[in-house]
């Protein structure tokens, strides 16, 4: 006799749906502080809680408690809150200009500037970022010139790719930032190689590789992993979980294994998740794991627990497919407030300077836009060459292509 | 000069980079203490050490996605998929990312990899260790694509791709790793040693990249062909008596058109061989551009000789091959045509 029922395929949902009141009773927050700060040289399997809490330095009064704080100086502090407003500003002006048609499309960081902004502070010079789209702070942070940015996106006479990538997809060797694939997580694997070459060449430079949640299901994402862990590479790979890939909530790329970060257990390498929203705690985590891949101890896996509170891109909406009220019931809060109130309980800062800097920093980003510009948007003004187009497939230009050169009339 | 096989030709290839250049690493599944599953690599490992020689994880896009890393950070990475047939967990390194990279940033970062592979059938492999994909890279701008019939072409072309400033698909036809091969599997293969083309400098030379060869002067008809089907084509025109010009290609991509049409606008004739499947093969492209460059000069319709539109046949292999006596029709009718 046959004693089971018949199959039936689960399929993850999130908790809610538009219309229903937000719910993120899921997220475990543990309060701020509370969890230990392990030696570099530790064991992974001696910390293997450390992917499956969150690490958080500042509590709901601003306060930076716990064995993670400490380690940032009032004038790093607001060097790092002026970065995250920068970006912010900059991404509001710039999904203004994607509206007004000067450029095609555009990805903004809201809610999670601090992820990018703080990380880049923890690597020095020579260090090899392998982005993905949402981690214009990491060049923001670097000082890259935001005039140069705005040139890749309107791709003017004066984009850095002269017109070849989409938007975003910025590139800059010099400031440690790989070039953009619109590919998700093949950068993911890159990283690592990066840092294998690093280790091969007996340097003292580091990698980091950056993906989303979401993409986290491509096999690039296990592919590094195993590669970082065999070769115990110098590389920390960055997960940002910001809960949602487009309309997707993170529970389909997750699967049973409870958190991303403890994807990285399998392999053996150190996981931490942290608060994303937290500008000394992600400082503070990643310049643990470049500790660690600088004294030749190998991979850290880091997930960055945050939201998305922006839509995907331009070409996105999401009061489709989530509660319209959900960022603002996101139990982290908002990286540059919980920044500005630290500060402010510092007496650093005060509401009164930081409308001010708000207002400076927005005139700041308007001025580079006109400067950029001022060489063109993507339908008017200034644009690459269409000889751009035929140059740089190769370091030499093979007869085949010059001939179809020729014939475009170039 | 020493008697090398083609193996050897490619292993001297690496050794002879690796000796002059600290950037050179090659890696890939079971190349380091092993040395590979066709002795490729053999020795390497305990020459240079294992950070410049070792065993990858079976992951094929790991090796190339690592392998762009490592061109990113500045080193000269030469890479081995075990068969062609496994390249493609691979595919999208290739397509997306090493050959767009250099494009994509405008030069800011470039792709100097090679990446090795034992390609085409006829040792027995069945349809999962015998694949000729170089269509698939031929069609992806930004990548370079080779395929040397001998082991002199094989390391001077070898060296010229790990010195090339972009990734380079390197393919490997695996019946001619011992010796060249005439097309009828119940002759033994020649030993190279026995064959001129088995005489290999020991140290560094290279052969440009882009340029074909012609391997016999004929008049009557022109015989398209490339790695292991220039052996059967030459095979082919000894035994119909045809006055054939054979044309090794070399290298796919970029291709030596000029030598193509030549070649074609004298004898007026050819006959386009490889060992892929027809549809969309790369001999359609040959073919479109002897159409496009020698219309006014053809004097027959160009004829294909290719494998069968099918997965290769394991039992079957010598009728999916594309051996002297189909080569010879082909020129048959070529003459007629
Ligand atoms: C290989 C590949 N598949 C699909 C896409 C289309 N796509 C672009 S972004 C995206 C969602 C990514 O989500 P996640 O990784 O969570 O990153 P997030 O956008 O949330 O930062 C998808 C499916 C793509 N760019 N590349």
């Amino acid at each position: 006799m046959d004693e089971f029922s018949r199959l039936s395929l689960h399929v993850p949902e999130p908790a809610v749906r538009p219309g229903d009141q937000p719910d993120f009773s899921n997220v475990k927050i543990p309060k701020a502080g509370s969890v230990p700060r392990p030696e570099v040289d530790v064991e992974p399997e001696a910390i293997r809680d450390l992917a499956y809490s969150i690490i958080r330095v500042l509590n709901r009064e601003g306060e930076a408690v716990g064995p993670w704080a400490g380690l940032l100086s009032d004038d790093e502090l607001l060097t790092g809150l002026r970065h995250m407003m920068l970006l912010r500003a900059f991404d509001a002006r710039m999904l203004m200009a994607q509206r007004q048609g000067k450029t095609s499309f555009y990805m903004q960081h809201l809610g999670e500037e601090a992820v990018s902004c703080a990380f880049r502070r923890a690597l020095r010079k020579g260090d090899m970022n392998f982005p993905t789209y949402r981690q214009a702070g990491l060049l923001i942070a670097d000082d890259y010139p935001m005039v140069e940015m705005m040139n890749q996106i309107f791709s003017n006479e004066l984009d850095p790719c002269h017109g070849r990538q989409l938007p975003v997809m910025y590139t800059s060797k010099e400031h440690g930032f790989f070039t953009i694939s619109g590919n998700l997580a093949t950068q993911y694997v890159q990283a690592v190689g990066w840092a294998m070459a690093s280790a091969i060449k007996n340097d003292t430079r580091i990698a980091a590789g950056w993906i989303g949640d979401g993409s986290t299901a491509e096999s690039d994402f296990h592919s590094a992993l195993v590669f970082a862990s065999t070769y115990k590479a110098p590389v920390i790979l960055n997960i940002v979980n910001n809960q949602w890939a487009i309309s997707t909530f993170q529970g389909i790329a997750r699967g049973g294994s409870g958190t991303f970060a403890a994807r990285g257990l399998g392999f053996g390498i150190p996981a931490l998740r942290v608060d994303g929203n937290d500008y000394l705690a992600v400082y503070a985590v990643a310049r643990w794991a470049a500790e660690r891949a600088r004294r030749n101890l190998g991979p850290t896996l880091i997930e960055y627990v945050t939201y998305r509170v922006g839509a995907h891109s331009t070409s996105d909406d999401p009061s489709a497919y989530r509660p319209k009220t959900e960022s603002e019931a996101w139990p982290l809060g908002d990286p540059v407030l919980r920044l500005k109130k630290h500060l402010i309980l510092r007496g650093a800062w005060s509401d009164e300077r930081h409308a001010q800097t708000e207002a400076e920093i927005m005139d700041q980003v308007i001025q580079a836009q006109k400067e950029a510009e001022s060489h063109g948007t993507l339908h008017a003004g200034g644009r690459p060459s269409v000889r751009d187009i035929f140059e740089g497939v190769y370091a030499e230009m093979p007869p085949h292509i010059r001939r179809q050169r020729q014939k475009a009339g170039y | 000069m020493a008697r090398m096989t083609m193996i050897e030709a490619v292993r001297s290839a690496m050794d002879v980079s690796m000796g002059r250049d600290e950037d050179v690493v090659v890696f890939g599944e079971d190349v380091g203490y092993f040395g590979g599953v066709f002795r490729c690599t053999q020795g390497l490992q305990a020459k240079y050490g294992k950070t410049r020689c070792f065993d990858a994880p079976i992951s094929e896009s790991g090796i190339v996605g690592t392998a762009i890393g490592m061109a990113a950070y500045g080193l000269k990475p030469c890479v081995e998929i075990q068969f062609a047939d496994y390249m493609y967990p691979a595919y999208d390194q290739l397509t997306q990312e090493a050959a767009r990279i250099r494009y994509r940033s405008n030069g800011d970062f470039t792709c100097p990899i090679v990446v090795r592979m034992p390609t085409g059938g006829g040792i027995f492999g069945g349809q999962t260790h015998s694949q000729s994909p170089e269509a698939l890279f031929t069609h992806v701008c930004g990548l370079k694509v080779i395929v040397p019939s001998n082991p002199y072409d094989a390391k001077g072309l070898l060296i010229s791709a790990i010195e090339d400033p972009d990734p380079v698909m390197f393919l490997e036809p695996k019946r001619l790793y011992n010796g060249p091969f005439d097309g009828h599997h119940e002759r033994p293969v020649t030993p190279w040693s026995k064959h001129e083309l088995g005489d290999v400098p020991e140290g560094h030379y290279s052969i440009p990249i882009g340029k074909a060869e012609i391997r016999r002067k004929g008049s009557a008809v022109t015989v398209i062909a490339y790695g292991t089907m220039v052996h059967v084509a030459l095979a082919a025109v000894e035994e119909t008596g045809i006055d054939a010009e054979v044309i090794d290609l070399r290298s796919l991509l970029p291709l030596d058109l000029e030598t193509i049409v030549r070649s074609v606008t004298k004898t007026g004739r050819c006959v386009v061989v490889h060992e892929a499947t027809l549809t969309s093969g790369f001999g359609g492209e040959l073919v479109a551009l002897v159409q496009e460059h020698c219309f006014y000069h053809l004097e027959a319709p160009v004829v294909r000789v290719t494998g069968w539109d099918t997965p290769y046949p394991h039992a079957q292999e010598w009728d999916y091959f594309p051996g002297p006596a189909r080569v010879g029709r082909a020129l048959t009718e070529a003459m007629e045509g």
